[in-house]
């Protein structure tokens, strides 16, 4: 096998964090190639060099023997780099054509243009209309657009970042059956994730990074997903404890629930869902099928028709934030940083987001500073927040505090019922281990917790019974127990949700 | 090379040093821009900042700042709570007007009766019509989503218009020898806003200065409506999720800050402006803009910024008397201000860091 | 009796101030830009004609330095929020007073003279129309059919996407600015060298405002700012017709109308963008937002 590309003892430092630290590696043509490790392990920032968007400090690269060092994304492209983000790709005004066109340095002409990518669209199996506006596709599509505008230049090596997050099972078996097309067709792909399984199934080499450093390289088929977790966390991961839960009765009843699509986003359509005290009810899903919009229908941001939300017999369809907080239903939306809690202030003030009312931080009106003060001190103190104190800025946090802090204020508030959106996303395993106990711990007390979330193992882990949402319905919740991936997988693909059921266990 | 690292919060030293820089900085390039057009730059600094307080004319200057800063001050805390809540504001100038016109049409009603309650109606008319003005973009904005920052001040336009239609045409004075322009108002004592201490320059509209800068010190700073305004501003979503309607809070500061500025308007009219003229609005509602900005949208900055602007209009007028300065002067000084001072905050809201 | 085509005639020349700043500010947020600066540079723009004109007595110097004027005003604006990374509603609030005074300054020996004739073009309309009328294809041609169009509005549709591209977001953005400045200077001079004849203080009264707004209901795109500008034209034609037919109304009621228009034109598409059809709209993605290159 013949190395497509190779870095050398590449470094980059940045204020504070060293992000990359002697890393060597190499891709070998034809060679789809793991780049395994956890948030902020360094892989972005290896990646960045490569594409062109980070200079390292020290090491080099080589691309098909050539020295790599491109100043800028543009320079890389030429010599042959392309890359699928998994962020902040795509112009959501822009048509398809138009996207593709940005991402190529000479494009031919318009008619020209869509001609070609029809014909690649074909011959990969990947469908796509050069004139639609990207706003109107699908997660799938979307990535279907940056893989086109990829293969277009004819790349010697494809970059894919974490590809998959967005992505059904049905839809990364697709994905995958294209990535293996082109592998063979010579293509050298670097594939990012932290997705263990998909890697064990789909690489054939794996390197692991942890805290900037290679950990090894590795064959991902010669060992197992605690293997390879191990090595990318440092340590065997801490099991939950999900002992002393009995659901009792219903608190939370949720009953033909719809809401009117936002600004691009999902309509939530007849959702019915009840939740007993003490049970965790886990909700699956690929982002963007209506986990913002069931967070903000549930929190009071979004109010609904009168009887759709009823807790413990009492209607709060038609109430807000306010009013659902006082009758004990809080919630932590996803986004740490100006949804669940802004940035600027610093922690004492972003208790006053929720917690005023159940804290008696507020009272007529008045803010008791000095009573905010002391709960944002309880929350560092019960969730081991590490920071220099209550007067820091919740922008100044690293992410895995931040949301103990968030989670926190919230179990803290003694909810009856807690929903939250992606609780440990971002965060490194120390801290969504503790945060996943806080909430088991929440429900063996006799709350009824709903965590939604895109990490099917964390739902596993967590929840009595799993359903999942797809385009803004709610799949009938089944049992977690003896639950099969390929149901899941179904349940989450949508089209057959509904069948799920009859399916035999 | 340099490059900037975002800061997570603000800090103090930074937030208070960077007027001060920017108030240098003016000076300085204002100096420059002085010899430039062959004035003595020191002198043209010293007239505008120094003589009014301390000059040999100080006497007839110094209570000429309260009678400036007031009207500022009134209307900036006003327009800080918008503008902490991301509500644009920038109309303040025709809510002023439209504030001095339906007092003074309360004033010229009564005429001649003599009454006590003349003034206070006249206070309540000249806060509804302020407040009134500023409800129309607010309601355009919650109703129909229409740019605040356009309808605002689209409304000043249509506020001057109105008060020169007043001037020439319902609220001229029948005794003016047909010259455009109402009653004057300083001549009806049950109207009049007058100076209350001798030759400090003390009138009812800096007494509702003070009490407005008060009050929003304790909104924001003590109340919960405060910490929502400040949220809705620094982060939406989160204000969302904490129970904030964003409607209710557009109608809370662009009618606020409008009944703020229609009392800085009624007070004028009643007090050292006198009457209602074709060109009545004089610009405080636009200087305001700048004087909230450079106090930080605080209200002990406010008071500083009002009484720093006020100092430069009388500066100005004492340039233009003595050195033959341009009356412009000032306009020109004020945008360098805000010029430096959205430049130098750079360094509150980031750090600077050498490139390795 | 009014005369359809003296009418319409008068419109072209009323709307072309309007035509021009809003073309540029159109450039300026189709790349992410919000400079509400356009009556400062206007204005600018205005006593920089006006006086190259009257000095050199070329109306065409007169407009070369009137768009190097609102450039070099634009470039302030650019500094500070390109470089700076300051708020662009205050920045642009700033220009806009700063230009206001500084041309009250520097414009008082120009008051009271007349400016030299404008440049005549085919069908009785001077040069400047004309360049108003082709600006609007070569506008929206630039924007929809050229490479550089295409990267202009990935700038300003999604700015991280664009740099992580590889576009230079900033300089995208620093030379839409530039244009902006250029065409209100234009604009401005239009205002003092062929229409007012004359130079006097704060004459673009609320024009860069106005064509703010004519940038939102033209939704982005150049033949909507042509229309949103011939319709003010329109209503200023017609107000000033009825005032000189004698209408009952009191003058300064009637010279409201241009500013009543636009806020109603501003609530009709605001309504539309609200109500109408789901798609979010045209506004561009990243309108207003300050950029910052992480890591």
């Amino acid at each position: 096998m013949t190395d497509i590309f190779r870095a050398e003892g590449l470094g980059k430092t940045y204020p504070g964090v060293r992000a990359n630290d002697d890393i060597s590696l190499s891709v070998g043509a034809g060679e789809i190639h793991a780049l395994l490790g956890e948030n902020g392990a360094g892989k972005s920032t290896l990646v960045k060099m490569i594409y062109g968007l980070v200079r390292p400090d020290e090491g080099h690269m080589q691309l098909s023997g050539q020295p790599h060092a491109p100043h800028d994304p543009r320079a890389a492209r030429a010599s042959g780099v392309a890359m699928v983000f998994q962020h902040f790709s795509l112009f959501d005004a822009l048509t398809v054509a138009e996207n593709i066109a940005l991402g190529m340095e000479n494009p031919p002409p318009r008619a020209e243009l869509s001609r070609r990518i029809a014909e690649l669209s074909q011959s990969y199996g990947l469908p796509l209309n050069p004139a639609r506006r990207v706003v109107t596709l699908s997660a799938g599509e979307r990535q279907r657009v940056e893989i086109l505008r990829c293969l277009l230049q004819n790349p010697r090596l494809l970059i894919m970042d974490e590809p998959t997050s967005v992505l059904t099972p049905q839809e990364a078996e697709i994905l995958f059956a294209t990535l293996r097309q082109l592998a063979e067709a010579g293509t050298a792909i670097l594939y990012i994730s932290h997705k263990l399984e998909e890697i064990r199934t789909h690489c054939d080499r794996a390197t692991i990074l942890r805290h900037g450093k290679v950990v090894g390289t590795v064959d991902p088929r010669a060992h197992s997903a605690r293997e390879l977790a191990a090595m990318m966390v440092g340590a065997e991961m801490k099991l939950v404890d999900r002992s002393g839960r009995s659901p009792g009765e219903v608190v939370l009843d949720v009953r033909a629930l719809s809401t009117h699509a936002a600004h691009e986003g999902v309509a939530l359509k007849n959702i019915a869902l009840t939740l007993r005290k003490g049970e965790i009810l886990g909700i699956g899903g690929v982002a963007g099928n209506g986990q913002d919009e069931l967070l903000a229908a549930l929190s009071g941001e979004i109010a609904s028709a009168p009887g759709t939300v009823t807790l413990s017999g009492a209607d709060l369809s038609t109430l807000g934030p306010d009013p659902r907080r006082a009758a004990g239903l809080l919630s932590a939306p996803e986004d740490r940083l100006g949804h669940a809690a802004v940035p600027q202030f610093s922690l004492t003030e972003n208790t006053l987001l929720t917690a005023g009312g159940r804290q008696d931080i507020v009272k007529g009106g008045l803010v008791d500073n000095t009573a905010a003060r002391r709960f944002a001190e309880a929350v560092i103190k019960a969730f081991d927040v590490r920071t220099p104190g209550p007067g820091t800025a919740a922008g100044a946090l690293s992410g895995g505090n931040l949301q103990k802090f968030v989670i926190g204020r919230e179990v803290l508030g003694n909810p009856r019922v807690l929903v939250v959106n992606q609780p440990t996303w971002g965060v490194d395993a120390g801290a969504a281990a503790s945060i996943r106990q806080a909430l088991l711990d929440l429900a063996a007390k006799g709350a009824g917790v709903i965590v939604i979330s895109q990490d099917l193992d964390e739902l596993l882990e967590l929840s009595d019974r799993f359903c999942a949402l797809n385009n803004g319905r709610l799949s009938d919740p089944r049992p977690t127990e003896g639950l099969t991936l390929d149901e899941i997988g179904l349940m989450l693909g949508g089209a057959h949700g509904m069948e799920v059921g009859h399916v035999p266990a | 090379m340099f490059r900037l690292e975002p800061r997570a919060s603000a800090p103090l030293l930074w937030q208070v040093a960077t007027p001060v820089l920017a108030v240098i900085a003016t000076m300085i390039t204002g100096g420059l821009l002085f010899a430039a057009l062959g004035f003595d730059p020191v002198a043209s600094i010293r007239t505008i900042f120094w003589d009014p307080l301390f000059g040999p004319a100080a006497g007839y200057s110094r209570p000429q700042l309260l009678v400036k800063a007031g009207p500022l001050i009134l209307i900036a805390s006003g327009l800080a709570l918008g503008f902490r809540a991301g509500i644009w504001n920038i109309g303040a100038e025709g809510q002023y007007i439209i504030g001095a016109i339906c007092g003074a049409a309360v004033a010229l009603a009564a005429y001649p009766t003599e009454a006590f309650w003349i003034f206070p109606a006249m206070i309540v008319a000249g806060a509804a019509g302020g407040w009134a003005w500023g409800m129309i973009p607010a309601l355009l904005r919650n109703w129909f989503g229409a740019s605040e920052i356009l309808v605002s001040l689209m409304l000043v336009y249509v506020a001057q218009k109105i008060a020169a239609w007043m001037a020439f045409g319902p609220m001229k004075n029948p005794e003016g020898f047909n010259f455009p322009g109402s009653r004057n108002l300083q001549q009806y004592p049950s109207a009049a806003n007058p100076e209350l201490i001798a030759n400090t320059g003390l009138h009812w509209g800096v007494i509702a200065a003070g009490i407005a800068l008060a009050a929003t010190w304790f909104l924001m700073s003590r109340h919960i409506l405060g910490f929502r305004i400040r949220t809705a501003g620094a982060a939406p979503r989160a204000a969302r999720f904490a129970g904030v309607r964003p409607e209710r809070l557009v109608a809370l500061c662009l009618g606020l800050s409008g009944a703020l500025a229609g009392l800085a308007g009624l007070f004028e009219v009643a007090g050292p402006a006198g009457q209602i003229t074709e060109s009545f609005g004089s610009g405080y509602g636009f200087t305001a803009i700048i004087v909230a900005f450079l106090g930080r949208l605080h209200p002990l900055g406010i008071l500083l910024a009002g009484l720093l602007m006020a100092l430069t209009y009388i500066g100005g007028e004492l340039a233009q008397m003595m050195l033959n300065l341009p009356a412009s002067t000032v306009q020109v000084f004020q945008g360098m201000l805000l010029f430096f001072l959205l430049g130098f905050d750079l360094l509150t809201r980031y750090r600077i860091r050498r490139r390795s | 009796m009014i005369d359809p085509i003296v009418v319409f005639v008068l419109l072209l020349g009323a709307a072309t101030p309007i035509l021009f700043a809003a073309l540029g500010e159109l450039v300026a947020e189709r790349a992410g830009v919000l400079n509400l600066g356009v009556e400062g540079m206007m204005i600018g723009g205005a006593l920089a004609g006006f006086a190259v004109a009257n000095v050199t007595g070329s109306t065409a110097l007169g407009f070369v330095a009137a768009a190097v004027a609102g450039m070099a005003l634009s470039l302030i604006f650019a500094a500070l929020t390109q470089y700076l990374m300051s708020n662009q509603v205050a920045t642009g609030l700033a220009l806009a007073l700063f230009g206001l005074g500084l041309t009250a300054m520097f414009g008082k020996p120009y008051e009271g003279l007349k400016a030299p004739s404008m440049m005549a073009g085919p069908l009785g309309l001077n040069l400047m129309i004309w360049l108003g009328l082709i600006m609007v294809p070569v506008t929206w041609w630039f924007l929809m059919r050229s490479r550089a169009g295409l990267i202009l509005r990935a700038v300003g549709e999604n700015h991280d996407a664009a740099h992580g591209l590889g576009y230079p977001v900033r300089r995208v953005r620093i030379g839409a600015i530039a244009f902006g400045g250029a065409m209100a200077g234009l604009g401005g001079a239009y205002i003092s060298i062929a229409t007012v004849l004359q130079w006097t203080e704060g004459m673009t009264a609320g024009a860069g405002w106005i064509a703010l707004a004519i940038v939102v209901f033209a939704q982005w795109n150049p033949w909507g700012a042509l229309a949103g500008a011939w319709l003010f034209g329109g209503v200023t034609v017609l107000q000033l017709r009825l005032q000189a037919a004698g209408v009952a109304l009191p003058v300064q009621l009637l010279s409201m109308a241009p500013y009543l228009a636009t806020i109603i034109v501003l609530v009709a598409i605001s309504a539309r963008q609200k109500f109408g059809r789901s798609g979010g709209g045209a506004t561009p993605g990243s309108l207003g937002q300050p950029f910052h290159a992480l890591r």
